[in-house]
């Protein structure tokens, strides 16, 4: 059964296959607002009992059986089938994880779900319709050909579009300063500044 | 990560009440059992790595309706304990009147850190000691007490040469809190017994015999917020930062300095250090040297020696004598100007110029 509010997905492919199949071991949403959802009883013990975590991602509400030490990370790709976000370091040093909460870029490897419930996050899947044109930075980041194996880049779109947002994007050594908790082991960092210029034009930033 | 129980506090009150009541339980390396959870950036990586395992964590993000304001008022800026670190740094009244702290916080770790980091986690966060962070390093007195100091003897190129014990020297390793220094800022801490507001510069304590206890808190004592006093000094203060790396790396040497002045004459300074000492390090030596003088380079790199005097350098970290008198005598006479731009960048690549043979040698 769908762990969302939104449609079951029409077709299956690998990746949602994968999805499915992990979120089978969810709790099924039963139809609660998120408010309702998140008041629960607050002190929880890690053990073979998990917390039921609600999180609202993409706009969509998930109602979770997890234990509490699971990062937002670890939700997002093993809970809910949302793999874009990566994990590279999961110390907090490389920004492959990066996500948005309540609209502010952090890294999901450093955050707890069960801390981040009553929250919006948004992760790069949030990003574009399936059957509309890609966010202006994904855009940006294919004209500019900032990647190269592309592990790092879901974390520097998301990282881009919070720097544009926080008008952080000014001049190249800025958007340098500001993506610097960003790590590219291709070293494509001259081509991911070209794109996060251009993307701050087209998003009005 | 070793198992803890969750607790999300509601309010302040709650939240102590939720870290004060766990005292039938022994204490965790030396520590209270009870860890508080603001932006998790120091406390959930630590987990990680099994260097922290507290018993309980008390989740406040509940509080941060209550204590996420930034009040600017005649008297100063109140910084509420839940404001986030890149809230603060952009603020309009901070940058303009009180450079040191938007300077500070800026050049502190990345974007996203910053997006979830408090400055009362930032101002409590710990040391980078890799022999700390890392247990397969049996030895730390500060993860195990009385397990002995393996960076003594071992690598110590980024440890301190200030403030240092025969039982650890690890390097207090953040920026905003040498700022609350050089500020004269207070920090209030609301606890079991009540709420209480002590001056920033006593909140950190030396590692003594002791460095597993850090700061003078009690345990279930909660930091609600930071108050930075409006002065002469708050606009003519500058924090400078050398590092390895330009952008997202811990200080090898940084300092904070305000300065009050007569004309050319210093009437007050205040001078803090960061990256050469095992806890926020106010310079009363450098202090000193520029009370009552002409501000003049001379005058300023005097300051800087005096800060150093009872520096005390181990096998791999003696260019930090040299580095962090360069940060500091600079750094004093260029506080003169009002609301100086930081220059960072410029300042560190003289840096590298004049002492990378030394620095790099490792």
């Amino acid at each position: 059964m769908p762990t969302k509010r939104s449609d079951a997905p029409q077709s299956v492919n690998r990746r949602r296959f994968l999805g499915a199949s992990v979120s089978a071991a969810a709790i099924p949403f039963v139809g609660k607002s998120l408010d309702e959802a998140v008041a629960q009883p607050v002190a929880v013990e890690t053990s073979d009992s998990p917390a039921v975590v609600a999180l609202s991602v993409n706009g969509d509400v998930y109602r979770l059986g997890m234990d509490v030490r699971t990062t937002l990370l670890d939700a997002l790709r093993e809970h809910i089938g949302l793999t874009g976000s990566k994990k590279g370091c999961d110390n907090g040093q490389c920004g492959a994880c990066t996500v948005h909460i309540d609209g502010a870029r952090v890294l999901s490897c450093l955050t707890l779900a069960i801390a981040a419930q009553g929250r919006q996050v948004s992760t790069v899947e949030g990003l574009a319709r399936a059957d509309g044109p890609l966010h202006p930075m994904q855009q940006a980041f294919v004209d500019n050909d900032a990647f190269q194996c592309g592990y790092c880049t879901p974390g520097q779109i998301m990282s881009a579009i919070g720097c544009v947002k926080e008008g952080h994007a000014s001049d190249e050594d800025t958007i340098r300063e500001y993506m610097s908790g960003n790590l590219c082991r291709c070293a494509a960092y001259p081509n991911i500044v070209s794109a996060v210029a251009q993307a701050k034009t087209q998003m009005g930033g | 990560m070793r198992a803890f129980v969750y607790d999300r506090a509601s309010n302040e009150a709650a939240a102590i009440h939720a870290a004060s009541m766990l005292t039938q339980l022994p204490e965790v390396q030396g520590r209270p059992p009870v860890e508080y959870l603001a932006g998790g950036t120091t406390l959930v990586d630590l987990m990680k790595l099994d260097v922290m395992r507290p018993a309980k964590v008390v989740d406040l993000g509940a509080l941060a309706r209550v204590h996420n304001a930034i009040t600017v008022s005649p008297d100063g800026v109140r910084l509420g304990a839940m404001v986030k670190m890149s809230a603060a740094a952009d603020h309009p009244e901070i940058v303009k009147n009180y450079p040191v702290v938007a300077q500070s916080l800026q050049l502190a770790a990345s974007a996203q850190l910053r997006n979830m980091a408090t400055p009362d986690g930032n101002v409590l966060q710990r040391t980078r000691c890799p022999y700390f962070r890392d247990t397969s390093w049996t030895a730390c007195n500060k993860r195990d007490p009385g397990s002995g100091c393996a960076a003594i003897g071992g690598l110590n190129r980024q440890h301190p040469i200030l403030g240092g014990s025969p039982d650890c020297i690890a390097t207090y390793p953040g920026d905003f809190a040498q700022s609350l220094i050089a500020l004269g800022a207070t920090v209030n801490v609301a606890g079991s017994a009540g709420v209480r507001t002590i001056p920033f510069s006593s909140l950190h304590r030396a590692p003594g015999a002791t460095p597993n206890v850090e700061t003078v808190l009690a345990p279930g004592d909660l930091i609600t917020g930071f108050n930075l006093p409006a002065g002469p000094w708050t606009r003519r203060s500058l924090y400078l930062k050398i590092r390895d790396r330009q952008s997202y790396e811990f200080a090898l040497a940084s300092a904070a300095v305000a300065l009050d002045m007569d004309g050319s004459k210093v009437r007050e300074a205040r001078i803090a250090l960061g990256g050469l000492a095992t806890i926020p390090w106010r310079s009363r030596e450098a202090e000193d040297a520029l009370v009552g003088k002409t501000l003049t380079e001379p005058v300023a790199e005097a300051a800087a020696r005096a800060a150093f005097a009872d520096a005390r350098p181990r096998v791999h970290n003696a260019f930090k004598v040299a580095l962090g008198q360069f940060d500091l005598g600079p750094r004093a006479a260029a506080s003169r100007r009002t609301g100086g731009l930081n220059d960072d960048r410029s300042s560190c690549s003289r840096a590298c110029r004049q002492y990378g043979p030394t620095h790099s040698a490792l």
